[in-house]
C-alpha cells in the first residue's frame, strides 16, 4: 500500500520529513512509527497504518512533498512482489492548491442538465412562462389567470378584471371563454348574428351545438388567417414509387414502423434547411428566419383539430421522429398537449390522403408561413421517357404560402428542394 | 372502535409499539409511575415494566443521550420531551446528533429512535412552555418532522415514527389531549409523508397543522355557510417528509392557498410551503399564497393575550374572506 503525505490541517498544502524510523526492508507492524513530518504549523509522527515490509522509501530526510503525494511504500504481508504498486498519488489524488483546476477540468454532471436538484424534495421548477402580470394596457393578471388564457386562446387583453385592483383572475378568464363575448373574433361585426341565422332554419329542426375552446381557437385563428395573410398556392404531383418502396422496406419485419407521412414531414424538414430563405415566420414588423425545421403535422381529434410539432424534425433519425410524431398525437387525441408542444413551428404538414382526397388547399398557420397539403397516393399512368404510358405511384401536394413572407420564386424552390427528396427518399434516412 | 381523547391515543400507540416489538422502550421525565405530567402516558409502567418505561433524572440532555445510545446498540426508544420548548436544552442531539449519524457513519449506524414533545399553546404555560417548534425542527436534514391533530393519527403516525429507521420528531398538541375522536380497534399503522385531504373545496386551499387543523375546519364551515366560500382543509400531518404530491395537486384545483400556522411568523414552516408552491405551482396560483400565522413575538400568558395572537377561527375566515372578495 502507498503510504501518503497526511493532511495535516485545512489550509496546509505540503510537509516536510523529518526523521525516518525505518529502512527500506525493514517490517513494519500497524503502529510503528514510519517517519515524523513538520509543516509551517506543526510536526507530528507517523505510524503504519498496515503491517508489512517497507519496500520504497520516495521522500528522504528533508525532502519537502505535496499532502497526498507517495512517501513510501509497504508491502502488505501477502502482497504480491514488488513492482510499480499504485500511481503516485499526486496524479490521482486532488491537491488543495489545486483544486479550482480540477473542477473546471471535471466533466459536467450528467451532460447537459444543468438543473439543480432541489436537496429538499427532488422538485423540479416549471420552464412555462405565460407572459408579464402587467399588460401593456395596464391591466394585471394572475398567474392562473395568464396560463389559462393562453391554453384557451383568450386575449387577455379584452378581459375585463374582477380581482383585487381590477386584476384579472381565473374566474373572469373563464367566463370569458365560456360566453365567447369580447374574448373571441368567432363573430365578427358584419357576421350576422345567431338569432338572423337562427330565422332563417326556423322551419328546419336542429340542435344547438355550443362551441368549446378548441371550436372558438379555430374559428377565430382561420378566420384570421384567411382574412389577413395573402396567400398563394403552388400544386405539384410527384413520383412516389420509390418512397413507397423504401416505407416498405423499412417496415419489413421490424416492430417500429413507419408511415408515408413520417417520410414527408422529415423530407418537408430537409427541404426547409435547403431553403432557409423559406423557413420564416411573420412577425408583425419583421420577419424570423428559424435555424431549425420544427414541422407541425395537423391532427384531427374529437371536436376539433390540433397541430403538435415535431422539434428539430430535420436532425432527428427517422425512427426517432416516428416515435415523437406517435406520442405526440395519441396525446393530442386526449387532449393532453402542453401549450408548448402546439405552438410556434417553422410550418405544418396537413394530410388528408387516408380519405382519399386527391389534393387541397389548406390555410396557412400563423405565424408559420408556409403549410403543405398532402392528398393520397394513388396509381395513375403517365408518360415515359421513350414515350410508352406506364403505371406509377403519384401523390399531389399543394403548399400554401404566406406571400408577406415567402415570394413565388422561393416557394418554387422548397417545393422543388422537397421533390428532389420526395423522388429519390434515400436522402430521408441520411 | 371506540372514542379515545388524544391523550388515551397516545398511551395506545405507545403500548401497541412496545407490544409488538421488545426492542422499543420508553424514557422521559415523570412518564412511568406518574404517567406523564399531560396524563398521556398512563399505565405504561404497569403493563410493559420499569425495564422498558423509565422515569429518567430532571435533564433534557441526558435522555436524548440515553435515547441515542439505546438506538446505536439496537433498541427503539421513544424519548419524551415534556415541554416542546424543552428542545432548546438538548438541541445538540437533535441538530447534530441524531441526523447526521447515519450519513456520517456511511450507513453504519441508524438512529431509529422518536422524541415525543408537548407542543404548541392555547394552554397559557407561558412564553417557555407554549411555543411550536416544528419550524426548529425541520432545518435538519435527516430529520423527520411529524404532528398529527387527531386521535387516530397519533396511534397511526406514531407507530409509523417508531417503525421509521430514522430518527423522528413526534410533535403532541398540548391543547389537543383533551379532544376526542373515534379509532378503530386493533393495530394501526399509518406512513410519514402523507397529508390528508379532511375536506374537500374548490376555491382555496387551507394548509394547516397541529391545533390549527380543528380551528381550519371550523373555518372552512364558516366560510361555506355564511360567504359561499368552499375551502379544502389539509392536514399536513408531516413537514418533513412532505406530502408535496396532495398539497400541490389541491393548489392546482383551487388556485389559491393559505396556511395557518401556530409557529411564529419568520420562517416557520408554511414559509417553506409557500415556496415550494410558488416555485411548482406558480401558474396554478389565482392570487397570493398567503400565511396566517402567530406573529413573531413571545406568547403571552394572558389568555386574551394568547388568544390574540395564535391564529383563531374568526381571524382564519376574516382573511380568507377579504382575500377571496375582490
Amino acid at each position: 500500500m502507498n503510504v501518503l503525505m497526511p493532511q495535516l490541517g485545512e489550509t496546509v498544502a505540503e510537509g516536510t520529513i523529518t526523521k525516518w524510523y525505518k529502512a527500506v526492508g525493514d517490517s513494519v507492524a500497524a503502529g510503528d512509527l514510519l517517519f515524523d513530518i513538520e509543516t509551517d504549523k506543526t510536526s507530528m509522527e507517523v505510524p503504519a497504518v498496515a503491517a508489512g515490509v517497507l519496500r520504497e522509501i520516495r521522500a528522504q530526510n528533508g525532502q519537502t512533498v505535496a499532502v497526498g503525494a507517495i512517501v513510501a511504500i509497504v508491502a502488505e504481508s501477502g502482497d504480491a512482489p514488488p513492482g510499480p504498486l499504485e500511481k503516485d498519488a499526486s496524479g490521482t489524488r486532488p491537491q488543495l492548491a489545486d483544486s479550482p483546476a480540477r473542477d473546471s477540468a471535471e466533466p459536467a454532471v450528467s451532460g447537459g442538465t444543468s438543473r439543480a436538484i432541489d436537496p429538499y424534495h427532488g422538485l423540479r421548477t416549471p420552464e412555462k412562462n405565460f407572459g408579464k402580470a402587467r399588460l401593456p394596457g395596464g391591466a394585471r393578471t394572475t398567474p392562473l389567470a395568464r396560463r389559462l388564457a393562453l391554453e384557451s386562446g383568450i386575449e387577455l387583453a379584452t378581459v375585463q378584471g374582477s380581482g383585487p385592483r381590477g386584476r384579472v383572475v381565473a374566474a373572469d378568464v373563464r367566463r370569458a371563454s365560456l360566453s365567447g363575448g369580447s374574448a373571441n373574433a368567432t363573430m365578427t361585426s358584419s357576421e350576422a348574428s345567431p338569432d338572423q341565422i337562427k330565422a332563417l332554419y326556423t322551419s328546419t329542426p336542429y340542435r344547438e351545438l355550443k362551441l368549446d375552446n378548441m371550436r372558438k381557437t379555430i374559428a377565430r385563428r382561420l378566420s384570421e388567417s384567411k382574412q389577413q395573410v395573402p396567400h398563394f398556392y403552388l400544386n405539384a404531383d410527384f413520383d412516389v414509387e420509390a418512397l413507397i418502396a423504401l416505407r416498405k422496406e423499412i417496415n419489413k419485419g421490424g416492430t417500429n414502423r413507419v408511415s408515408v407521412n413520417d417520410l414527408l414531414v422529415k423530407a418537408y424538414a430537409l427541404a426547409m434547411q435547403e431553403v432557409p430563405e423559406a423557413n420564416v415566420v411573420w412577425a408583425g414588423d419583421r420577419l424570423l428566419q428559424l435555424e431549425r425545421s420544427d414541422i407541425g403535422v395537423a391532427v384531427a381529434v374529437p371536436g376539433g383539430l390540433v397541430t403538435p410539432i415535431v422539434r428539430n424534425a430535420d436532425t432527428r433519425s427517422l425512427l426517432n421522429l416516428a416515435n415523437e410524431l406517435a406520442g405526440l398525437i395519441a396525446r393530442a387525441r386526449e387532449r393532453k398537449l402542453l401549450a408548448s408542444e402546439y405552438t410556434g413551428g417553422s410550418a405544418t404538414v396537413s394530410n388528408l390522403g387516408m380519405y382519399g382526397v386527391r389534393s387541397f388547399q389548406a390555410i396557412v398557420n400563423p405565424p408559420q408561413a408556409t403549410i403543405l397539403a398532402v392528398g393520397a397516393a394513388e396509381r395513375r399512368p403517365i408518360e415515359a421517357k421513350d414515350g410508352t404510358l406506364r403505371a406509377t405511384t403519384m401523390l399531389s401536394v399543394s403548399l400554401s404560402v404566406d406571400h408577406r413572407a415567402v415570394d413565388g420564386a422561393t416557394a418554387g424552390k422548397l417545393l422543388a428542394a422537397f421533390r428532389t427528396i420526395v423522388e429519390n427518399p434515400l436522402r430521408i434516412l441520411l | 372502535m371506540a372514542e379515545l381523547t388524544y391523550r388515551e391515543a397516545v398511551a395506545r400507540g405507545i403500548a401497541q409499539e412496545m407490544a409488538r416489538d421488545e426492542n422499543v422502550v420508553f424514557l422521559g421525565e415523570d412518564i412511568a409511575k406518574a404517567g406523564g405530567v399531560f396524563k398521556a402516558t398512563v399505565g405504561l409502567l404497569e403493563q410493559f415494566g420499569p425495564k422498558r418505561v423509565v422515569d429518567t433524572a430532571i435533564s433534557e440532555q441526558a435522555i436524548l443521550g440515553a435515547a441515542m445510545g439505546a438506538a446505536m446498540t439496537g433498541l427503539k426508544p421513544i424519548a419524551e420531551i415534556m415541554f416542546a420548548d424543552f428542545i432548546a436544552v438538548c438541541y445538540d442531539y437533535i441538530a447534530n446528533e441524531f441526523p447526521k449519524t447515519r450519513y456520517m457513519t456511511n450507513g453504519q449506524v441508524s438512529i431509529p429512535l422518536v422524541v415525543r414533545c408537548g407542543n404548541g399553546g392555547g394552554a397559557r404555560f407561558g412564553a417557555q412552555h407554549s411555543q411550536s417548534v416544528e419550524n426548529w425542527c425541520m432545518q435538519f436534514p435527516g430529520l423527520k418532522v411529524v404532528a398529527p391533530s387527531s386521535p387516530v393519527d397519533v396511534v397511526g403516525l406514531l407507530a409509523a415514527a417508531v417503525r421509521d429507521p430514522d430518527p423522528v420528531i413526534f410533535l403532541e398538541h398540548k391543547s389537543l389531549y383533551a379532544t376526542k375522536g373515534e379509532v378503530p380497534d386493533g393495530e394501526i399503522v399509518d406512513r410519514l409523508g402523507v397529508a390528508k385531504i379532511l375536506r374537500p373545496g374548490k376555491d382555496a386551499t387551507i394548509l394547516a397543522l397541529g391545533m390549527m387543523v380543528p380551528r381550519a375546519l371550523q373555518a372552512a364551515a364558516t366560510l361555506q355557510s355564511e360567504h359561499g366560500i368552499d375551502c379544502e382543509v389539509i392536514d399536513v400531518r408531516s413537514l418533513v417528509p412532505l406530502d408535496t404530491q396532495c398539497i400541490l395537486g389541491s393548489v392546482a384545483r383551487t388556485g389559491r392557498v393559505f396556511t395557518v400556522e401556530e409557529n411564529p411568523r419568520q420562517l416557520g414552516w408554511g414559509a417553506e410551503l409557500v415556496s415550494i408552491i410558488a416555485d411548482e405551482s406558480f401558474y396554478d396560483l389565482d392570487g397570493p399564497p398567503i400565511r396566517i400565522t402567530t406573529p413573531n413575538i413571545p406568547l403571552p400568558a394572558a389568555d386574551a393575550l394568547e388568544d390574540l395572537a395564535i391564529p383563531s377561527v374568526s381571524r382564519v375566515v376574516e382573511t380568507i374572506r377579504r382575500s377571496l372578495s375582490a
